[in-house]
């Protein structure tokens, strides 16, 4: 009797959702773990900055130019003053700002090319992988330049051209997934119950490709703040007084600063390194996590 | 063997005609007067003329047509002119853009595949002793840090703290032309380009040859009493280029990006710094034709990688 009534009382204990399995996957993977304490304090730093750091991204401060780590300005100062800790923190927000707006707005795209691609019909699918093929076999950075050079300059503009690159390989990875899902039995179900296009995207479509999208987002953002500096790096991207990683490494294009002022493009070119490995971490922790095979290794 | 080369050459020209229509229509959404591309600034030009011109490129037709006249002026090679260099034509500026960046893009590849190859052997034969395990790593950090901080550390400690290497350009400043003078110039940006390929190369052969290690034509040949190294060198590691080969080519749009930014820090006179520069100044015929061409070079090299593959494994021609 007791026995049974424990059984149907906590049956919670027994199961646990895949959800929780995923994550609990996700916190023994070591490296992900790793990518977690280094990614978490960059991120409250970057975000708390302006209530802990007496100097503003953009302060002068004539008395110290091109002047190296001290115990006022910890990373130096850059060629008019400008602290550079200050300028790392602030260029830290925006890469993230830039990176995580991108990859919303091309993880949206994605998912709806995806989505029209394998519900739209043959034509529109063959539109639109032919146009993804085309995408994937040129250089992305080719691309990047034309849509730069058309975009302009600032923060807008370059989450536009970063996002409208960015989501070809999603949409074909959607695409294989519905595919797949709109021959299985709950889905021809649903069809034959009168279900439209919309339940069955946001209904069969979404919850089923969710680990797809947030993987990629991991990733994604990563490769984000990489474009968003390799563009600023080239004179593309944000364009100076504001502050972005990139546009600090841009600073040492000139031999002096290269030579004689290294802690002025080392630092922003050391948090990007230690940023973009943390995001990758944790984003093949995700994989690995909602990889339902893992449990098996 | 030849249906499967004309077949992908079709696919090929076709990618590069919709490329041309991507660009076309990219670069028309940009401001100013298109008829401006087509204009030599250094000869003064009557309105008359301004007109003849504008009906020749077809100018005041509907964007379809325009694109087919653009399509058969840009076929006989003309691009138009340089807009910040008075009087260039493009296709010439382009042209001689090329050979740079194949020299530092080929050097690049073979130090990559090299590179990548050996160590990726090894870390596979050795797999999970020390030198494996820091190969991994350090080929997870060459994956993940970008070409132009790679090359801006490369400038920084090997010509401005050791000065092993020049710090820029193709050759030294008013030197008559020696092989000698470009290889030390290409050395070092050639070595850094190779680091990203490199180590996804290195990643690629030991997962493929950890696969082979295990199949059993290799128990076969180590039962048969061949000799260990035979048995790595000549019965894994040939079946285990195989997906290699392909990496190579499909990662062939990642090498441009890399060349593209060592170019622009080592002053490398190729068609990255002619891009970059052209976007910089909105040079928009430049912009165009140097698209093209790169786009042309990744898909003949794309083809190129496809045909050998079909050659190694016969297995691929019949799907």
């Amino acid at each position: 009797m007791t026995v049974a009534g424990i059984n149907t009382a906590e049956p919670v204990h027994k199961t646990k959702g895949p959800l929780r399995r995923a994550l609990d996957r996700f916190f023994e993977n070591r490296a992900a773990r790793a990518g977690l304490i280094i990614l978490v304090p960059v991120l409250i730093a970057v975000s708390t900055y302006h209530l802990w750091w007496p100097y503003g991204p953009n302060a002068i401060d004539l008395k110290a130019m091109n002047k190296g780590p001290s115990a006022a300005h910890w990373l130096g100062s850059d060629g008019v003053g400008r602290d550079v800790f200050a300028r790392l923190m602030q260029g830290g927000r925006i890469s993230m700002l830039v990176a995580v707006c991108s990859v919303a707005i091309s993880t949206v795209i994605g998912f709806f090319v995806g989505a029209a691609s394998s519900f739209g019909g043959r034509v529109v699918d063959a539109t639109a992988m032919r146009f993804v093929d085309l995408a994937m076999t040129l250089p992305p950075v080719i691309f990047l330049l034309v849509l730069a050079s058309i975009a302009g300059t600032g923060i807008a503009p370059t989450i536009l051209v970063i996002s409208l690159l960015s989501w070809p390989v999603l949409s074909r990875m959607i695409r294989a997934r519905l595919m797949e899902l709109r021959e299985r039995d709950f889905v021809i179900a649903a069809r034959g119950m009168g279900a439209g296009l919309p339940h069955l995207l946001f209904r069969h479509g979404l919850p089923n490709t969710i680990d797809i999208l947030v993987v990629y987002a991991t990733l994604q953002i990563a490769n984000a703040i990489l474009l968003e500096a390799g563009l600023s790096f080239l004179g593309l991207g944000i364009a100076p007084p504001e502050a972005s990683w990139g546009n600090m490494l841009n600073l040492a294009r000139s031999t002096v600063v290269l030579e004689q002022y290294p802690w002025q493009w080392m630092f922003p070119g050391a948090a990007l390194v230690l940023t973009v490995l943390a995001i990758n971490f944790v984003g093949d922790g995700f994989r690995d996590a909602f990889d339902p095979r893992s449990d098996l290794n | 063997m030849l249906n499967f080369i004309a077949r992908r050459c079709a696919t090929g020209l076709l990618m590069l005609v919709a490329l041309s229509v991507l660009i076309f229509i990219l670069l028309r959404l940009a401001p100013g007067d298109p008829i401006d591309a087509y204009i030599n600034p250094s000869v003064p030009m009557s309105t008359s003329d301004l007109e003849t011109l504008r009906d020749r490129l077809g100018l005041d037709q509907p964007l379809p047509l325009q694109y087919l006249a653009w399509l058969l002026a840009a076929a006989t090679g003309d691009f138009g002119y340089s807009i910040q260099r008075s009087g260039v034509l493009v296709l010439p500026l382009v042209m001689e853009r090329i050979g740079p960046t194949a020299l530092l893009m080929g050097a690049g590849l073979v130090i990559a595949i090299i590179v990548g190859i050996a160590t990726g052997i090894y870390s596979a034969v050795r797999r999970n002793a020390w030198p494996d395990i820091a190969m991994s790593v350090l080929s997870f950090v060459g994956i993940s840090s970008p070409a132009f901080l790679t090359a801006l550390l490369g400038l920084y400690f090997f010509s401005v703290l050791l000065r092993w290497a020049p710090s820029g350009g193709m050759q030294t400043a008013g030197a008559p032309f020696s092989a000698a003078d470009v290889l030390a110039h290409l050395i070092l940006p050639a070595c850094l380009l190779s680091i990203g390929h490199a180590a996804l190369i290195m990643r690629y052969m030991r997962a493929s040859l950890l696969e082979v290690l295990n199949q059993d034509y290799v128990r076969t040949a180590r039962a048969k009493g061949v000799r260990e190294f035979w048995v790595i060198i000549k019965h894994a590691t040939r079946n285990a280029l195989l997906p290699v080969i392909t990496l190579i080519g499909s990662t062939i749009g990642i090498a441009v990006g890399g060349a593209i930014f060592l170019e622009s820090v080592f002053n490398w006179p190729g068609m990255g710094l002619l891009l970059v520069n052209a976007v910089g100044t909105r040079d928009y015929p430049v912009i165009m034709g140097a698209t093209l061409v790169i786009g042309a070079c990744v898909i003949l090299v794309n083809i190129l990688t496809d045909v050998a593959y079909a050659f190694v494994d016969p297995r691929i021609q019949v799907s």
